[in-house]
């Protein structure tokens, strides 16, 4: 059958690929375009290891067909660094170390950026919600937490 | 995955062409969040894919006068950043915002909600409450259906086939109005509800003067508990008729058991629900 063409746009840059119609948007970022920074974990959207964001919206790239990217801008964790200047919130995970295997971590910083962009003064109850759909088997998520509160204090300091 | 096409029509006419000519296997994409789980676990495969998303009807939240139209793909997230909606539905909001984590709210919709049919979808009693009416665009055209009456029973609907919910319309309503949503799950987030409470009430110096109840997750499709409103019409909301309304209740629960829930305790706290909605909805009514 005919592959699909999609016209996206991910971490900034024009990006075209051919797909077929069932292939998930995770699928192509891994096998196709190299970005394997963005893991499956479930599959099933539950686990958040694939978090993107997709028109600025957190996502599960795993729960996104392929040609529904098309005319789209995707966020990926490759896009999250400024070529060697790591993110604060990348920062702050190895300092703290807020991460033990780390197959979950580019998923958690992802989502935490969200969440920063939206709320750069969240409570450590609204951050612990929005995490609520990343999963991580190691770290028992305090060190998580802390990072991402210490985080946005440091930005909101930054900012005044 | 089988072979599957995959169509975005930008109108509701072009996609009922595309699902009629699927012959019966095609599947509407809202969200996905439901539809690609299904696929993946091999549980539907369709031929056709049809994404919902270009029709802006369907993703679009308009006001006029007082009442509502919300898009049946538009995403939980979007709902949730709704500030209009959020002042005159806060009850049908947090319902829709409790689907699933920040990720599924991201597109997840209450139209995927409401035709998955899971008698435990959060959206679906407080949009019952709300009386909610159902846009339906299918091959013989439009209709308006209460949205009680699209279940038929767990993972089945009454929609004939190739028939798409459009969008929901929640009525004006006059001051002193309000709702609420109540679910009990054994977790803090992120878990399927043992029962679900939904309650909208009106209140006019302190009397109840009109109500709809709802409950999930207590039967094979969600109720509307006419028995419960009676109770709380024309009641300041007293203990007694608080009680009334939760023995009709208790009374409509048909529940199942199953590892989250006897039946004994889902009957039980279908009432315990009711009444902290009811109080929750007051409250928000300018009531209490």
């Amino acid at each position: 059958m005919a592959k699909t063409h999609v016209s996206t746009t991910i971490n900034g840059e024009p990006v075209e690929f051919l797909c077929d119609a069932s292939q998930t948007m995770l699928d192509v970022l891994r096998d196709q375009l190299g970005l394997t920074g963005s893991k499956e974990g479930c599959g099933s959207g539950d686990c958040g290891a694939c978090s993107v964001t997709l028109d600025n919206r957190l996502v599960c790239s795993c729960l996104i067909l392929a040609p529904e990217a098309d005319g789209h801008h995707i966020q990926t964790i490759e896009g999250m660094a400024q070529g060697d200047q790591l993110h604060p919130l990348q920062k702050k995970f190895v300092e703290l170390a807020a991460l033990q295997c780390g197959i979950c971590t580019p998923g958690f910083l992802v989502a935490s950026k969200a969440l920063l962009d939206r709320n750069p003064n969240p409570t450590e109850t609204e951050v612990r919600y929005w995490l609520a759909g990343n999963l991580c088997r190691c770290t028992g998520y305090d060190k998580i937490i802390r990072a991402v509160m210490e985080v946005a204090a440091d930005m909101r300091e930054a900012a005044r | 995955m089988n072979e599957v096409r995959y169509t975005a029509p930008h109108t509701l006419d072009e996609a009922v062409s595309a699902l009629a000519a699927a012959n019966g296997t095609g599947r509407i994409l809202a969200g996905g969040t439901d539809l690609l789980v299904q696929m993946k676990a091999g549980m539907v495969s369709p031929g056709v894919i049809v994404d919902v998303k270009k029709i802006t009807e369907m993703t679009t939240i308009d006001e006029k006068g007082g009442s509502f139209r919300v898009g049946a793909a538009v995403s939980g997230a979007v709902i949730g950043e709704h500030a209009g909606l959020r002042k005159a539905w806060p009850g049908v909001v947090e319902a829709v915002n409790l689907i699933g984590s920040k990720q599924i709210q991201g597109r997840a919709s209450a139209g995927g909600n409401l035709c998955n049919a899971s008698p435990a979808a959060d959206s679906v009693p407080a949009l019952v409450a709300a009386g909610a009416i159902v846009t339906v665009h299918g091959p013989k055209g439009r209709r308006e259906v209460p949205v009680e009456k699209i279940h038929a029973g767990p993972g089945r609907t009454t929609l004939e086939r190739g028939e798409i919910v459009v969008s929901f319309t929640l009525p004006a309503r006059p001051p002193g109005s309000s709702d609420a949503y109540l679910r009990l799950i054994p977790r803090t987030e992120m878990d399927i509800a043992v029962v679900g409470c939904g309650v909208s009430l009106t209140l006019q110096g302190g009397t109840c003067t009109s109500a709809r109840v709802s409950l999930g997750a207590v039967a094979p499709t969600v109720l509307l508990v006419e028995d419960a409103a009676k109770a709380l019409i024309g009641s300041r909301l007293d203990d007694k008729a608080l009680e009334a309304a939760a023995a009709a209740c208790r009374a409509v629960c048909k529940p199942i058991d199953d590892k989250r829930g006897t039946i004994v305790y889902r009957t039980k706290i279908a009432g315990v629900l009711l009444k902290r909605a009811t109080a929750i909805a007051a409250e928000r009514a300018g009531g209490r």
